[in-house]
């Protein structure tokens, strides 16, 4: 039973972060269209910055905050720079470009930080609490609170704020949005902001627990992007649900079957789901436009 | 709404070359032969010009990659479907050769079961992966590529694990002695990858002008317009993945006998991203592209080596600028200057 | 006044006929400088560039200068074997040094036979040098001596069931496979074997299951980069009793860095660059270990790795060879390096020979224990 409740702790602890990612995929592609590749990298930015400054002597509620301010300032550089331009580009060519700016920012990350794994200490200290013969470390309820909070702050923001609603109606239609007086321009910097914003914070609150180094964007982008398709694209519950999933189905997988196939186990429950529900847990039903 | 509908883009540079082609084919050469003998005579030129065996390494490989993306071009450029899964099915092949042999099965036979197993296996997940489209096909075929990486990193009996393992067996050297020919084995893998590219090439582009080839572009346009028009839409798009994933073997199985040793890297997410890459930096409309693409990415690296620090951001920033200013691709860019320069 | 101008006309004349005197030695390297495997490659490629100056400043080997060649093929195989090739056939070296990963090592390998050029690879498994290959040597000590040590260790405080949990990397796996191979022989038992992938975050759920094991009694954990970190903080977080082992591949203060308080108590074999203030006296380790930290800590501001220190030594072989040999041939130095004898190095003394191509023995491993945050040698 105690062993159940670990798994699950583990599961949810993961999850978090994987949703967390998946919510910035989801606001980005909400306003834009564009599943960003580059996503990951948000979450390195957080990290890396954040360990960069408090390994400089910065207090961490000052070092925190700077990092999503960083993570946010190369969300909007990477919207002028590199989607902006090929707005109207077909989808294979906005993937290698996300993909592309993923690589650079790799790049850059290696020459302005180091190529050494990084670490600083939980926001209120490593001491493990024990829960029913169980064990969380407290930074891994930073971690689940952050993604809560995320999420909330998402649902709030897109449908009971002018310009999260600006962001919405800029998806669904940007010409008709422009139309009736949206600065849809506007829209698109907010929304890869956030999204920066948000995948930074990721960072910032997980690095005590996984660490974080240069390269290990990629495959934060891969779950994160396994997470919202799981979940349901443009969605915030199925990011939230998504990622909460994926991070169970590995923790299970590696405590009752085999950890050799953890992640396996999630890609498979991924295509399981695509193949019987094309549109994700929580996604609308696509159809198709003639 | 970028990112929602198909691809759009290449296909009108995919008519210019149809249109081209056209007037060829009522010339004694046919298009495919035509294309097969501009390979050619590249793969010569080549040759000419290598100073060392080192040259003709990286000649291998970019044919060998040129071979591997024809593939894409049939599947991205023709019918408008990404794949980010790829590199699975070259690993296929490229593992099947390695593995086969020491079973005492011979080279060539291995190389074969490489790819039919590779085929098949894209028959089998084909129709219900082809059902999805956009983001959710290119992470279906994400998800695939990743199980067949899995697979052979964790099955470390069978594929050596993540470490790799030697692909003992033929070395193309010993077919060009039969002949009489005494090459050097970089400079017979050089000729043989060549080859190999020049025939998909051929192959390719003979496919485009096939009433299959046409069905396969008006499934490009609108799924729905093909259907209307009596296109078997899933059985044609299948039979693409199928030809795709056989291209990608056939180039595994290559690179495997060519390396002497394979990881299980070569069916990793990057090398996927960067079959796609050269297939749309070149153009995915035509086989020129998948070759233009191929030389570049195959190229650069070893020319960034004196900025090795700076290497990652050098190609990312060539992949986002390639893609803002050159959108259908290097090759349509330049055709469509040079005939405007003509006009 | 007419001394310089005598050696100055020498020069010159040096300078017309291209003397050997002023040629240069050019010795090649591929290195995983960045990507999965840069904490390797990083090192590696630091050692080398500062030890080539040190060299050169000394007036290089046999009076002439040595140049580096060195290349990033980012771990990937398919690179490594483009960049040897390019090393051997347009930079025209006499030596390579490289291969930070198995993977690389051995797709570079076969090259070294068809050139006849020496290879001296910083890679960690026992397939590089068994079977031995005529040109391929290496200089870090094998996974599965690091498992024999191990599991020595264990048995003598008397426990024999060990519970394995690996990096599914090719560090980790390749280990895992030569753990179980030697367990029996070692006198160990395997009765639980979990692995993890290199950048997961949580290894809770593979410890418990290791931790509910009947009759575990110590745990062995080959892997490295950050997924040994993570296990020891998950090790402690589970308050775990059992003694637990972590691998020669993460043997540096890094590891401690990253693990924390968690790090206390645990166990790992490494090599004596890690102590360098314990080692006694007349230990002829001391004076190569003393120095490569000396340079290292002045050129780059930090303390070398365990890593670097495979470079260190390889670097060192290959001088020794050629100043031995007394010649620019490559089989001549690859002979040379054959006979290598009593080499202290920072990674332990070499000894080659036809039928050893690594030449070391699990004397120069040293079980360490992790204690208030410092290297502490076992008493054996």
């Amino acid at each position: 039973m105690s062993e159940l409740l670990q798994f699950l702790v583990s599961g949810i602890t993961v999850g978090a972060i994987y949703a967390a990612i998946a919510l910035g995929f989801t606001l980005i592609y909400n306003a834009s269209g564009v599943v960003n590749f580059a996503q990951g990298e948000f979450v390195v930015i957080g990290g890396m910055t954040a360990a960069a400054l408090i390994g400089a002597g910065v207090p961490v509620w000052i070092a925190a905050p700077l990092a999503v301010i960083a993570g946010m300032l190369v969300g909007v550089l990477l919207y002028r720079l590199a989607i902006k331009p090929a707005r109207e580009a077909p989808l294979v060519s906005l993937i290698i470009i996300t993909i592309g700016a993923s690589i650079f920012l790799r790049g850059a990350m290696q020459a302005v930080f180091d190529k050494q794994i990084h670490r600083y200490d939980g926001f209120s200290g490593d001491a493990p609490l024990r829960v029913g013969g169980a064990t969380i470390l407290p930074q891994s309820l930073w971690i689940v609170g952050g993604s809560i909070a995320v999420f909330a702050f998402l649902a709030w923001f897109l449908n009971r704020t002018r310009a999260g609603r600006g962001i919405k109606a800029t998806a669904s239609n940007r010409m008709a949005a422009a139309l009736v007086g949206i600065n849809t321009g506007r829209a698109m910097n907010l929304s890869f902001a956030l999204s920066a914003a948000i995948g930074a914070l990721a960072g910032v609150l997980a690095t005590p627990v996984t660490f974080t180094s240069y390269d290990v964007g990629v495959l934060m982008a891969l779950k994160g992007f396994s997470a919202t398709m799981l979940g349901g694209v443009g969605s915030p519950l199925g990011a939230l649900a998504g990622g909460l999933l994926i991070g169970l189905i590995e923790a299970l997988t590696a405590g009752y079957i085999s950890s050799d196939y953890k992640d396996a186990s999630a890609f498979i429950v991924i295509l399981l789901v695509l193949f019987l529900r094309p549109q994700g847990l929580f996604g609308a039903r696509i159809t198709e436009r003639v | 709404m970028a990112g929602q509908g198909t691809t759009t883009a290449p296909q009108e540079s995919g008519r210019e070359m149809q249109a081209r082609t056209e007037p060829a084919r009522r010339r004694v050469i046919g298009p495919g032969l035509r294309t097969f003998l501009i390979f050619a005579v590249l793969v010569g030129l080549g040759a000419l010009i290598f100073p060392s065996s080192y040259f003709y390494r990286v000649g291998t490989l970019v044919w060998i990659n040129t071979l591997a993306v024809t593939g894409i071009v049939v599947l991205l450029g023709y019918v408008g479907l990404v794949s980010l899964g790829h590199a699975g099915f070259f690993a296929i092949g490229a593992y099947a050769t390695a593995i086969l042999p020491n079973y005492g099965i011979p080279s060539p036979l291995a190389m074969l079961a490489g790819v039919a197993l590779a085929g098949l296996l894209a028959l089998a997940v084909g129709r219900p992966i082809l059902k999805l489209s956009g983001y959710y096909l290119a992470i279906a075929t994400l998800g695939l590529g990743m199980l067949i990486w899995m697979v052979l990193s964790k099955e470390a009996w069978l594929t050596g694990g993540p470490d790799g393992m030697v692909v003992s067996g033929m070395n193309a050297r010993n077919l060009f002695k039969m002949v009489g020919l005494k090459l050097k084995s970089a400079e017979a893998w050089y000729w043989v990858a060549g080859f190999a590219a020049a025939i998909g090439a051929a192959i390719a582009v003979n496919l485009a002008g096939s009433p299959s080839g046409r069905a396969l572009r008006a499934i490009h346009d609108s799924d729905v317009a093909a259907r209307s028009l009596g296109v078997d839409v899933a059985k044609a798009k299948s039979r693409a993945f199928v030809i795709s994933a056989l291209y990608a073997a056939v180039a595994g199985a290559l690179l495997a006998l060519a390396n002497g040793y394979i990881t299980p890297e070569t069916g990793g997410f990057m090398h996927s991203v960067e079959m796609v890459t050269m297939a749309v930096l070149g153009g995915a409309s035509s086989v020129f592209g998948a070759l233009v693409g191929a030389l570049i990415l195959t190229a650069l690296p070893q020319v960034l080596t004196v900025f090795a620090d700076y290497e990652h951001m050098v190609l990312g920033g060539i992949m986002v600028l390639t893609m803002i200013a050159m959108r259908r691709g290097l090759v349509p860019f330049i055709v469509d200057l040079w005939n405007r320069r003509k006009s | 006044m007419t001394r310089q101008a005598v050696a100055a006309g020498v020069s010159a004349l040096a300078l017309l006929t291209g003397a050997p005197a002023l040629a240069e030695i050019k010795i090649g390297a591929s290195l995983a400088v960045t990507g999965p495997a840069a904490f390797l490659g990083d090192p590696e490629a630091k050692t080398l560039e500062m030890l080539v100056e040190e060299l050169n400043a000394n007036g290089g080997i046999n009076g002439e200068e040595v140049e580096l060649v060195l290349y990033d093929d980012g771990a990937d195989p398919n690179k490594a074997r483009t960049f040897a090739t390019r090393l051997i056939e347009e930079d025209e070296v006499v030596a390579v040094i490289g291969g930070s990963s198995t993977g690389t090592t051995m797709a570079m390998a076969p090259l070294f036979a068809d050139y006849e050029i020496p290879f001296i690879s910083l890679a960690g498994a026992v397939v590089i040098i068994d079977p031995v290959q005529e040109f391929v040597f290496k200089t870090p000590h094998t996974d599965r001596m690091a498992c024999e040590k191990i599991f020595a260790d264990i048995t003598s405080r008397g426990m024999t069931k060990v519970g394995l949990i690996s990096g599914t990397g090719g560090f980790g796996a390749s280990m895992r496979e030569q753990c179980l191979d030697v367990a029996e022989s070692s006198g160990v038992e395997i009765v639980a074997d979990e692995s993890y992938g290199g950048s997961d975050s949580d290894m809770t759920p593979q410890l418990t299951n290791i931790a509910s094991t009947d009759g575990i009694e110590a745990i062995v954990n080959p892997g490295f980069g950050q997924g040994p970190a993570v296990v020891t903080r998950n090790y402690a977080q589970l308050g775990l009793d059992m003694p637990l082992y972590q691998s020669h591949g993460v043997a540096s203060d890094e590891f401690i860095k990253l693990a924390g308080d968690a790090a206390n108590g645990i166990r790992l074999p490494a090599t004596p660059l890690l102590i360098p203030d314990q080692l006694a006296e007349d230990d002829v380790q001391r004076q190569p270990v003393q120095d490569y930290i000396a340079a290292y800590e002045e050129a780059y501001g930090e303390k070398p790795s365990t890593f670097g220190g495979y470079a260190y030594d390889a670097f060192h072989l290959l001088v020794d060879a050629i100043e031995r040999a007394g010649s620019t041939d490559p089989v001549e130095i690859r002979d040379a390096l054959e006979a290598t004898e009593e080499l202290a190095g920072v990674t332990g003394v070499y000894t080659f020979s036809p039928e050893d191509h690594m030449g070391l023995d699990l004397s120069a491993f040293r079980i360490l224990e992790i204690e208030d945050g410092g290297w502490k040698p076992v008493e054996e």
